[in-house]
């Protein structure tokens, strides 16, 4: 440095303590990520090679997400400035127990993607890039889920949605570029709303930094339209997270690439909208939440709803699969409606839980296909019979997903359940609970008619042309899909089994959140004025 | 200054929506490539507009003597445009692949993904 560390101008603007060891984990994710994505983009031709330094920078992600979370449950919230200059003027990254949970469970979704991709992702795939999308995925993720910054979330969005388009057409099969196109406008016209909201954010507030923005909306909420702004950013979000009447993107193309690209968008994408609408909805504009909740409980409802009863219509698993993630969706955003921290908690418990058991169903159903059952459920597989644990695993993650014990699922709906009900809205709560009972439906009906019924008697039955009568020899399960399926449904029924920790944790993320003193504090000293 | 732009940047989201509506792929390129333009100058006016005063700080100054443009806007334009360019860029492709691939550049006829012949689930066991 030029000047002296001691001039009065520089100790104004600048951060001159040095940041300790433990403080760079706030950025070591992100930075990372992008490492690791540029090297393998250099060594894109050696298809071995790639998958080996993919599962293992993953493996380091994992612990890197471990450390982070550790560090930010025991000491609050921290803040890295990047170039130190002080908030708000240089980008701040701020890593509360939020973003720490959910970078943590993305880096495990990615993981499990990563091995699985092994035996689902063919050499021209893995030429084309498949991994280092996949880690830019995650550094996009990632950026999102630690940043402090609005404008700078915006960017990791745009980070998550270019890499997503290279993963979505890989393979370039016509249902995959017709998934794409509706893809990509649709998701094009949500990051651009959110682009608008920013900029008319910046035009009010004149920061764009969030707990600068967070300190003083309450001087102007008399005068400038929070209001507005905050529906807004909500539709934008609302639009990413894939809520009822703005969510035709996804059943158009979840279905459409390789199914491990499906499980990672369904374990990653829509559920950073709900980390953006969580941020932005409670700790920047909490009074503007609590006016539009009745309007958000509306689109829950009918999300949750929509979802379900679209999962009951389809014939393609994957297809019903993709419905299920919207009804998720609105089990999540019932939680953001009622607001208080008790529903909070619920939300993050949800997408935590639904990060992991969305990406296994994924990853249970590709695995059937490949054993010769296909994805229509009007051709039976007999696969119960064949494949007795598969089945059951996949029993698992279908009660998983449909919120019965003792799985995961069922203590985010109890949660959100009893949130709604002392928040008086038994409207909502019984929407949950309508919607859990649709999805046993529709699971269950995945299960009798693809799993249970046994494979001859389809061709006794006769009726259903299309496929030819499968003689397939059936392969031996490649342990590269397995390994991770059984992991990630152990760690559900691990959660449903052993929920203190993770309610603990989710507890305390949406106190901080709902009260976010010590999230000001980490990025402005206390008591410092503006 | 400033209505003048806020005007144009009404007009500029009102051409891009309406051919986004459109059912030709093409026009909704056009739409998008528009979109972003109207979103800059949102995001330009926005930051305030002040005429002639670059943000440059004076030799032998710490702060800048008198108000200047703001350059904040400018760096988030920046990154707007490249990003909202390389969109546009894989956007033309890919219509272009699925005109290749699909035929169509019309999306009502485009059903590859979500068949409309694909008949109801099936009723029993």
């Amino acid at each position: 440095m030029a000047v002296s560390a001691s001039s009065p101008v520089l100790s104004e603007a600048l951060v001159l303590a040095p940041v300790t060891a433990l403080d760079w984990l706030v950025i070591a994710p992100v930075a990372w990520c992008i490492g690791i994505g540029a090297v393998l983009m250099m060594v894109r031709h050696r298809g071995m090679l790639q998958p080996l330094i993919a599962i293992a920078a993953l493996t380091v992600l994992v612990c890197l997400d471990a450390m982070l979370l550790w560090h930010v449950s025991q000491g609050g919230p921290v803040t890295m400035v990047m170039g130190r200059w002080l908030p708000p003027f240089g980008i701040a990254f701020t890593v509360d127990l939020t973003g720490a949970l959910f970078a943590l469970a993305a880096a495990v979704v990615a993981l499990a993607g990563a091995v699985a991709a092994m035996a689902d992702i063919d050499a021209s795939g893995r030429r084309y890039g498949f991994y280092p999308f996949l880690m830019l995925l995650m550094a996009g993720a990632s950026g999102a889920f630690l940043t402090g910054d609005i404008f700078n979330l915006y960017v990791w969005f745009e980070v998550l949605l270019i890499s997503s388009f290279g993963l979505l057409v890989l393979g370039s099969r016509s249902a995959q570029i017709d998934g794409a196109v509706k893809y990509g406008f649709l998701n094009l016209v949500a990051t651009t709303l959110f682009l608008v909201a920013t900029g008319y954010l910046y035009g009010i507030f004149g920061t764009l930094n969030m707990a600068d923005i967070a300190r003083k909306a309450p001087g102007l909420r008399d005068t400038a339209p929070l209001m507005t702004l905050t529906a807004l950013y909500l539709l934008a979000f609302s639009m990413k997270a894939a809520a009822f009447p703005v969510n035709f993107w996804l059943p158009a193309s979840y279905h459409t690439p390789r199914i491990v690209v499906s499980a990672l968008f369904a374990g990653l994408l829509t559920k950073v909208g709900i980390y953006a609408l969580i941020r932005v909805s409670i700790l920047l504009f909490p009074v503007e939440r609590e006016i539009l909740g009745p309007v958000l409980a509306l689109v829950a409802i009918l999300t949750m709803l929509t979802g379900g009863l679209g999962a009951l219509a389809q014939t393609d698993s994957r297809r019903l699969l993709g419905y299920l993630v919207i009804s998720g969706i609105g089990s999540m955003l019932a939680g953001i409606a009622i607001g208080g921290p008790d529903a909070i908690a619920g939300t993050l418990f949800y997408a935590l839980h639904s990060m992991l058991v969305m990406t296994a169903l994924y990853l249970a159903i590709g695995l059937a296909a490949r054993l010769g059952a296909g994805f229509s459920l009007a051709v039976p597989s007999g696969l119960y019979r064949d494949h007795a644990a598969l089945a059951f695993l996949t029993l698992a993650l279908f009660f998983s997903v449909s919120g019965l014990p003792p799985f995961s699922g069922f203590w985010p709906k109890v949660m959100l359940v009893k949130a709604a009900l002392d928040a008086g809205a038994v409207w909502l709560a019984g929407a949950l609970l309508l919607t859990g009972f649709l999805t046993m439906i529709a699971t269950g009906r995945l299960f009798l008619l693809s799993y249970w019924r046994p494979r001859d008697e389809r061709t006794a039955g006769a009726g259903q042309a299309g496929l030819p009568v499968s003689g397939l020899p059936v392969r031996r399960l490649p342990i590269t899909i397995v390994a991770p399926l059984v992991v990630l449904t152990a760690l559900s029924l691990l959660i449903g089994l052993f929920p203190e920790t993770l309610l603990a944790l989710a507890r305390q993320a949406a106190l901080a959140l709902t009260t976010p003193t010590a999230y000001l504090d980490s990025v402005f000293a206390p008591g410092s004025l503006q | 200054m400033e209505p003048v732009f806020a005007l144009l940047t009404g007009l500029f989201l009102t051409v891009s929506v309406y051919l986004m509506l459109s059912k030709s792929i093409i026009r909704m390129l056009l739409g998008v490539a528009i979109l972003g333009n109207a979103v800059n100058l949102l995001l330009f006016t926005n930051g305030r507009i002040l005429r002639e005063v670059p943000p440059v700080i004076a030799a032998g100054l710490d702060v800048p003597a008198g108000p200047t443009a703001n350059p904040l806007p400018q760096a988030l334009i920046l990154t707007a445009i490249v990003i909202s360019f390389s969109f546009f860029a894989f956007l033309l492709v890919l219509a272009w692949r699925a005109y290749g691939t699909l035929g169509a550049d019309n999306t009502d006829r485009m059903r590859v993904a979500e068949p409309e012949d694909g008949g109801p689930p099936p009723s029993g066991y």
